[in-house]
């Protein structure tokens, strides 16, 4: 196990420079005139400009600015943005909320995808489970930018059940209507992946084996199938967490959420190359962490999964 | 945990006198998109206190169906229980409400599956699969649960059982993993095991080590064993008497040496015929004329006449042939029993 963790971790280092790389040559290639985007509709004055290709370094190759900005990066400088803010204090206010966002995401459709995936396993072919097949397909062919304001204009300003729009500080509460929103994107392949998992196992002959030892109902489900149902699942919900996390673009503009998707956006519009690539270096970052999670996760609930 | 066993004695209707396991015409179709598949129709036959009856057949004769069908677990939809008992000590199962038919699981009536691999949870420790009888039936702690989980994997020897009670089904050989499967079958001590060819998956070696492991627990426990297989040899060295099934009913029952010398049925004798022997060696061996007939169609009368080399036109009609009374405690649904047995 120690040394399973210790080789992904050498290869997330390789993943890491290899995905910052792609994304710092995306940019570079995508980069027309960084300094009058900044400036917008005025025109920027000589000096400024001097001074502005000085400090970030424009005039050098792609070689020599991946080079300043891996070793920035390295020695814990994110550097600054070209709006003249540090990359770091932007990370450091931005990903608290994305993440509570994306973690409570995650929580309101894992607990209903698997709970409403398992009754619609049990009962296959059933009113319940041919109902939920018609919600997931309406869900999964709603896109989320019909999908965000709609809920936006029906829940927080015709009901008034939830605000409208969120802060830096936003409570779970002010986040839970983004958050459902969000839920929403994943929570149909999670439930349809979870349905077909516990039909299969309910077929499973340590299924009868269970049922022969005069277990109830209620346990050889919720705690033979389920467990064995869940391996698949779990990976699915990982996957679904770092999507959620750098996917939240669409949600949090609506919302006005100032976490990592909306911060990206205004970079990715404002041609702001410092800023893009810090944020998804720690994307990149994230992303992995995450993926190694599920890999563990794997394990501890298959045992037949070893890691040596 | 006597106390236990005593409440349960509640059963309403229980007699001890009366057989310890008895099933009345039994049947049992497979209701499914392409027909209804009768896949047992009209099974019978009974067991005693430390008697070992061997179900005999080939495959989709019905017997694991009727094994299935006993222990409660039949899939349904599809299977569907039409007609027939199943008393245990008198108590009619198929009248019980569920929640104490499955009480009857484990507790008197318990079940050994042919593949232990497939039959046991692969996530969960055997350990905690052999505790979870003794928590859910007797209320017992986990710490005493698990206790109780290493005697029983010593009393089934396996080695080192205190450390081996943590590993997961997949850490042990096929051997061992059948005498997991057995431990569970045997933990609450039930009266009637029921095996469904509890050695095809294993080597012969080991086949010989668990049948000896089982007619050893079983003298030990006066358990009556109902054992399921498709192989005579088996039969031949552990078994009181034979049921020999085809297409889903007990053609035959005799006590095994009798149906060894002098088979009353032709499917029994050409059973028989069909084994390699090593005093008949370089003789081409008898096969049985092609295949058992589609559970959606099965032939009128004796459902073997097509194959039978005995069969005339009575064969052909129904009703199918009776269970005639061929000797004492012997019978054979076969309309010329005389004739094959060679009277």
């Amino acid at each position: 196990m120690f040394r399973y963790i210790v080789r992904r971790l050498l290869q997330m280092i390789l993943t890491f420079f290899g995905a910052t790389f792609v994304v710092f040559a995306l940019m570079f290639a995508n980069q027309d005139d960084p300094i009058q985007a900044l400036v917008g509709e005025k025109t920027a004055s000589d000096s400024l400009r001097a001074a502005l290709t000085e400090r970030y370094h424009l005039d050098e190759g792609f070689l020599t600015q991946y080079w300043y900005y891996m070793k920035g990066l390295l020695t814990g400088d994110l550097g600054k943005s070209l709006t003249g803010r540090d990359i770091s204090e932007m990370l450091a206010d931005a990903w608290p909320v994305t993440i509570r966002l994306a973690i409570l995401a995650i929580l309101i459709a894992a607990a209903i995808a698997v709970t409403t995936g398992v009754y619609a396993g049990i009962r296959r072919g059933g009113l319940f489970d041919n109902g939920t097949l018609l919600m997931t397909l309406l869900l999964l062919a709603m896109p989320i930018v019909v999908l965000a304001p709609l809920a936006q204009l029906v829940f927080a300003m015709e009901l008034r059940w939830f605000p409208a729009t969120t802060t830096k500080n936003a409570t779970l509460y002010e986040l839970l209507l983004p958050a459902l929103v969000l839920a929403t994107t994943v929570i149909a392949t999670q439930l349809r992946v979870t349905r077909t998992s516990v039909v299969e196992n309910l077929r499973a002959d340590y299924v009868r084996t269970a049922r022969a030892k005069g277990l109830a109902p209620r346990r050889v489900t919720w705690v033979h199938v389920l467990r064995n149902s869940l391996i698949p699942v779990v990976t699915l919900i990982g996957v679904d967490l770092g999507v959620l996390m750098s996917g939240a673009i669409v949600t949090e503009e609506v919302f006005n959420i100032p976490g990592v998707g909306f911060n990206l956006a205004r970079g990715i519009r404002t041609e702001d190359g410092p800023l893009v690539v810090g944020f998804v270096s720690v994307l990149v970052i994230i992303f992995l962490i995450v993926n190694l999670a599920v890999d563990l996760l794997y394990a501890a609930l298959d045992p037949r999964i070893r890691y040596e | 945990m006597t106390d236990i066993k005593a409440t349960m004695d509640a059963l309403p209707g229980i007699d001890h006198r009366a057989p310890l396991l008895q099933i009345n015409d039994l049947h049992v179709e497979f209701r499914t998109r392409d027909g209804v598949a009768k896949a047992v129709n009209g099974a019978s036959f009974w067991l005693s206190p430390g008697e070992t009856l061997a179900i005999l057949g080939e495959s989709g004769c019905g017997k694991s169906v009727t094994a299935q069908a006993i222990m409660g677990i039949l899939e349904s939809p599809p299977g569907h229980l039409t007609a027939g008992e199943i008393r245990y000590r008198g108590v009619d199962l198929l009248k019980l409400p569920e929640a104490q038919r499955r009480k009857v699981r484990a507790n008197r009536i318990a079940m050994i599956f042919q593949d232990a691999l497939s039959a046991l949870n692969p996530v969960y420790t055997v350990g905690f699969q052999l505790a979870e009888l003794f928590r859910m039936h007797r209320g017992m702690s986990r710490s005493d649960a698990k206790n109780r989980a290493v005697d029983l994997l010593d009393q089934v020897k396996i080695p080192a059982a205190r450390s081996r009670v943590n590993d997961y089904p997949h850490q042990f050989s096929g051997g061992m993993r059948q005498r997991v499967m057995i431990a569970m079958a045997l933990a609450l001590d039930p009266e009637v095991l029921i095996a469904d060819e509890p050695t095809t998956a294993l080597d012969v070696t080991v086949q010989a080590q668990i049948m000896g492991l089982l007619a050893e627990l079983q003298q030990q426990r006066n358990m009556g064993l109902v054992l399921i297989t498709h192989d005579m040899g088996v039969v031949a060295d552990v078994a009181d008497r034979i049921s020999v099934m085809y297409a889903g009913r007990v053609v035959e029952e005799a006590p095994v040496h009798d149906i060894y010398a002098r088979p009353g049925h032709p499917y029994t004798r050409a059973l028989l015929e069909s084994i390699p022997r090593l005093d008949l060696k370089g003789h081409q061996l008898n096969v049985i004329r092609g295949l058992p007939p589609a559970l959606t169609d099965i032939p009128r009368g004796c459902a073997f006449n097509p194959r039978c080399r005995y069969a005339k036109d009575p064969c052909r009609q129904d009703p199918a042939p009776p269970a005639y009374a061929i000797a004492p405690h012997r019978t054979a649904r076969c309309h010329f029993f005389r004739e094959v047995l060679g009277e």
